[in-house]
């Protein structure tokens, strides 16, 4: 379990990065809690390695106005610990806590995730219940903006062009008053998901997400859900759930359904008691 | 201090092993050592077509071709119609799992290995592949090996004659029970690394093995070599489990490779390769029926047992151990007048099964003891009445029972009344009433084994095996400055036997075990023992240590004498010197006297010198028994179909305890293990024999937050058989969790209903469970 011969380089600027990303078969490296098990068991093959992490911008945090921003390398442990000049959304740090172990907490970033699209990872479905919206750069044009939802198109897969990096998230600052819930269901601590569940209600914003996390594919929104929780402020019943869940999933099997039923009850009972 | 047998005192090895200061076999630095990979088969089952090794790469890639002078394994049995099977180191003609070596590479380093290794490439014509015992059973099955009639290894019958059981029984159990593939996952996977020591003229194997001396003798029989030409080393070893108690293929590879090529060779087992060619353990299925009286007393019991036992006979204890023991341990600790029993060695597409940890009593305590449970539950009883009117009595002790096991002492009903007082039975039936109120389930379980250990030359010979345990040898010898030095041929790899050994030395000899220097593993430097396997370590390296050094006392003594110019008889040895009254005179001026001053003693005072090594085995073959209940008090999320284990107790009797502290590590040690069989770990095979399970994300451990806080309880009934009446208990504790966990969580599931027959019980086989009780009671409901 070695990886393929590759060169290694860190770039001192965002641009240099992207033209050095246009080299043949180059990828990016930020924590390397995914790429690195790929890399040994050879199934990423690159030619070289572009490392991020240490550029000041993605490793920021800090408030524009009323939006939050949170860089891409911005490790799983630094926002556990909050670790930052600006206070973070109490929920991120519950979900980055619950990720992995510490060794790789300390490593793992928020961009990293989030590329790298794993449909039982905790930053996709975390993101999307906070409606983030992502940061993109390519290192010529001017960055662009992509909202999570819709972001990930596939397990693994996502709107990310060859060349482009994720400079962090933007998410609205309001979120730290949410009210939220956050269930993970997994077989021992530290573990992937088998399933997610994810509430975020912000009254005074009218603002209600209710997202499945954990699936085969991309975070699914429940919106009927969430409307009728907004509406009525009162739980569904697990019929109600297990319908949306069928409509959704249409291939899940009962112990999928089960579980994803269960993670997104519990999360909307932390909300509505 | 007294460092004694019974002395709770940590390890030596400890401090070496947290500085970072062990040596294990990737830790060896040599000049010029060069680093294999191999090509290893991409399918479970397939003819081999050609090995096409790139332009330039000779010298560096080799196949069974370049090896003509290596022997294939062969482990022979005695046993009546078993068949062997050859396993050569590389497949030749053929590939009979997913994993099996093809080809090896050297290069300078690993990585480069292996992109060689990317460069070779081999040509296989499929084959229809066994992933389970049932497919390899069918008629006209594509057969493992071409010259034998079936896919049997072995099948094994025993009859008492079941006739009056059936016809007194009133209630009648019939159960099917499965255990899943396992591997062992030692923290350090096998490794070795050989060169041919010029000026020994010796080829020298550094391998991470359990078995040094067997070893030695598998690698020279299969190069062909006299064993004088042959020194296998064990250094530090990260574990073993019975992963490293056979001859190995890549061990044989780069002994051949060292040899040929004069460069020292190195292979190190990565976890892929662990998690996939090293998945050889513990997968059982059985059928039984229990046939028992209205008050639950078993009457007889009537199994079939399958063992799904790979491609491969392994060297040397055979693809039928794990059958013979599985067969021979099923009626454990209880009284069972009654028992007819047949066994299935079934070959298939996966690697040639090892014995781990426990060997097949993993599985037959599960079976046994969801049995005893489900009797309770048809008979309206309490398990705990069921299991003490069945368990074997203290008064009947000794006793032989149906398979002609030979218990030697013990209460066994007396242990599983000390972990239901341990875990508080009456406290729990409050907290189960109180949490049903809240929609919680809890329940509880027991399991009681009886673990043989430390059997000798008879039973290994019954099984059939071509090598057999007979005398234990050790070394002890008093240095000139008054240490000690033990010398063992058995081997620690996390049992902590280079410490109780020690303890055994020092118990005699009233030294410190600082300062007792114990040597194990170098077969160059120790005498022949046959290694570290069925719980033998304490009893059999713990008894030739007592042994030898009872006899070194004796000779110390009478130069103590002569010293003190008394007669040996009126001398003492102890407090690190012998005595005669007042008078004293330490170890140390005796060897003082016997090395460097020999012109103070007299001719005749001990001509034989101050280094004894003796042989030893108990006075009984038939090995002994240590015997233990273990209690569970599990939660089950019903909803998730996960298993909170809230409380864990057990209750071990494994005569003298050399040294409580590390027997209370190995029975943590083993009830994770244990948790593991019973919740997490399992190999998963999609239809062509890949496993799925290839990294430890797909393959679950338990890991500390996954772990209860044990609780351990003790008596110390002690052998007449052994030395200081110890029994042995490395594998015990890996042996019954199954069986307490699994009875805990269908105590919780039958209000619902539901009860699990396989494990791991895992979340989704437990909410399959309890939909299929809530599909069945719907359709009642229904009709
Ligand atoms: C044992 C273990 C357990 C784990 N458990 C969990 C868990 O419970 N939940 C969970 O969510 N995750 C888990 N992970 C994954 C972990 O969170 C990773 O850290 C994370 O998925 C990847 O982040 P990284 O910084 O390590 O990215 P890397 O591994 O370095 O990169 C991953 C991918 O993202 C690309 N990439 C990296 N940064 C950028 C960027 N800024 N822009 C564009 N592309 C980029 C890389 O090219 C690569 O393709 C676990 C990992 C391990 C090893």
């Amino acid at each position: 379990m070695k990886p393929v011969p590759f060169a290694h380089s860190r770039p001192a600027k965002l641009t240099e990065i992207s033209s050095a990303l246009d080299a043949d078969n180059a990828k990016l490296i930020a924590g390397g809690q995914s790429l690195g098990p790929m890399l040994n068991l050879r199934l990423a093959r690159p030619s070289t390695l572009i490392g991020l992490s240490h550029l000041t911008e993605l490793r920021s945090v800090r408030l524009d106005g009323a939006t939050l921003f949170i860089g891409a390398g911005v490790t799983h442990a630094q926002i556990e610990d909050g670790d930052s000049d600006v206070d973070l959304p109490p929920m991120l740090r519950h979900v980055a806590r619950n990720i992995a172990y510490r060794a790789v907490r300390n490593k793992g970033t928020l961009g990293g995730s989030l590329a790298h699209a794993d449909p039982a990872a905790d930053w996709v479905t975390a993101m999307t219940v906070l409606d983030a919206v992502l940061v993109i750069a390519n290192g010529r044009e001017k960055k662009r903006r992509e909202p999570m939802s819709g972001f990930m198109e596939g397990a693994y897969r996502t709107k990310l062009q060859p060349g482009e990096i994720i400079v962090g998230v933007e998410i609205s600052a309001a979120m730290g008053e949410a009210h939220w819930g956050y269930e993970k269901i997994c077989r021992k601590v530290g573990e992937f998901a088998d399933a997610i569940g994810a509430i975020v209600i912000h009254p005074g914003l009218q603002y209600a997400r209710v997202v499945a996390g954990a699936t085969e594919g991309p975070p699914i929104l429940l919106n009927d859900i969430a409307r009728a929780i907004a509406r009525t402020a009162k739980r569904p019943a697990l019929e109600e759930i297990d319908a949306a869940l069928a409509a959704h999933l249409p291939g899940a099997d009962r112990v999928k359904r089960q579980l994803l039923k269960t993670a997104l009850s519990r999360a909307i009972a932390k909300v509505i008691p | 201090m007294n460092t004694g047998i019974g002395a709770r005192i940590p390890r030596k090895e400890d401090s070496r092993h947290l500085r970072g200061t062990a040596q294990f076999v990737g830790d060896i630095k040599m000049q010029g050592c060069w680093e294999a990979a191999f090509v290893r088969s991409p399918l479970a089952h397939a003819r081999i077509r050609s090995i096409r090794i790139p332009d330039g790469a000779e010298g560096r890639v080799f196949t069974v071709d370049d090896m003509v002078d290596l022997l294939p394994i062969r482990a022979e049995s005695s046993l009546p119609s078993y068949k062997t099977s050859d396993h050569p180191a590389l497949a030749r003609g053929k590939v009979r799992f997913a994993g099996e070596c093809i080809a090896v590479c050297i290069a300078p380093t690993r990585a480069e290995a292996e992109d060689l290794a990317e460069t070779v490439i081999v040509e296989l014509d499929p084959l229809p592949v066994h992933v389970g015992v049932e497919s390899a059973l069918a008629p006209e099955a594509a057969r493992l090996h071409d010259d034998w009639p079936d896919n049997l290894f072995l099948s094994t019958e025993f009859d008492s004659d079941l006739s009056d059981a059936r016809a007194q029984a009133t209630v009648v159990i019939e159960r099917e029970y499965t255990t899943a593939r396992q591997c062992m996952v030692p923290m350090e996977g096998k490794g070795t690394l050989a060169f041919w020591d010029g000026k020994a003229d010796q080829l020298v194997v550094y391998t991470s093995t359990q078995v040094p001396h067997l070893i030695r003798t598998g690698i020279a029989q299969c190069l062909q070599l006299d064993q004088g030409d042959v020194r296998v080393i064990a250094p530090d070893v990260g574990g073993g489990f019975g992963y490293k108690c056979v001859l190995q293929c890549e061990e044989l590879v780069v002994s051949w490779l060292a040899r040929s090529t004069g460069r020292p060779i190195r292979w190190t087992e990565d976890r892929r390769e662990h998690l996939t060619a090293g998945a050889n353990t513990r997968e059982h299925k059985y059928k039984l029926t229990a046939y028992a009286d209205d008050t639950g007393r078993l009457l007889g019991l009537d199994a079939d047992i399958w063992v799904d036992v790979g491609a491969y006979s392994v060297w040397p204890f055979t693809a039928c151990l794990e059958a013979a023991q599985a067969g021979g341990n099923l009626p454990g600790p209880y009284d069972i007048g009654a028992y007819a029993c047949r066994t299935h060695s079934v070959a298939t597409n996966k690697p040639g099964f090892t014995p781990y940890r426990g060997v097949a009593r993993p599985g037959v305590c599960f079976a046994m003891e969801l049995t005893i449970d489900a009797i309770a539950r048809a008979v309206g009883r309490d398990p705990l009445e069921v299991r003490e009117i069945n368990l074997v009595h203290g008064s009947a002790m000794p006793y032989t029972n149906i398979t002609g096991k030979y218990y030697d002492t013990g209460d066994y009903p007396e242990a599983a009344r000390q972990a239901a007082r341990m875990i508080d039975v009456a406290g729990f039936s409050k907290r189960k009433q109180a949490a049903e109120k809240e929609g919680r389930y809890l329940g509880i379980g027991f399991s009681s084994f009886t673990e043989q250990s430390a059997h000798g030359t008879k039973v290994f010979a019954s099984w059939g095996l071509a090598l057999v345990p007979g005398y234990e040898q050790a070394m002890v010898k008093l240095a000139p400055t008054g240490s000690v030095e033990v010398k063992s041929g058995n081997h620690s790899f996390g049992q902590g036997l280079e410490t109780t050994i020690a303890q055994v030395a020092s118990e005699w000899l009233s030294v410190d075990i600082e300062q007792i220097k114990v040597t194990m593993g170098d077969t160059g430097m120790t005498p022949y023992s046959t290694g570290a396997y069925a719980s033998r370590g304490m009893v059999m390296a713990g008894g030739a240590v007592s042994k030898a050094a009872e006899e070194l006392s004796l000779r110390i003594r009478a130069i103590g004498a002569h010293l003190l110019q008394c007669d040996r008889e009126e001398t003492e040895l102890k407090d690190g010197a012998v005595f005669c009254g007042a008078a004293s005179v330490s170890l140390k001026q005796i060897a003082q006297a016997w090395y460097l001053r020999p012109d103070m003693l007299a001719e005749n005072v001990n001509t034989m010198g101050l280094e004894v090594t003796e042989g030893y085995k108990p006075d009984i073959d038939t090995g002994v028994f240590t015997y233990a209940t273990h209690a569970a008090v599990v939660e089950v999320d019903i909803a998730t179909g996960k298993v909170e284990i809230q409380d864990y107790v057990i209750f071990e009797d494994c005569g003298r305890r050399v040294n409580p502290l590390i027997l209370d590590g190995q029975s943590y040690g083993g009830a994770a293990q244990g948790i593991g069989t019973a919740l997490f770990e399992e190999v998963i095979y999609d239809s062509a024999g890949q496993p799925l399970t290839s990294t430890l994300a797909d393959y679950i451990l338990p890991g500390p937050a996954e772990l209860p806080s044990f609780r351990l309880g003790h008596s110390e009934t002690l052998s007449p058989h052994t030395r200081h009446g110890i029994k042995g208990v490395g594998e015990g504790a890996a042996i019954a969790p199954s069986g307490a966990i699994v009875n805990a969580i269908n105590d919780a599931l039958c209000p619902l209903g539901a009860e699990l027959t396989s494990i791991p019980a895992t979340p989704r086989r437990i909410l399959e469970a309890i939909f299929m009780a809530q599909d069945a009671s719907t359709r009642e409901a229904a009709e």
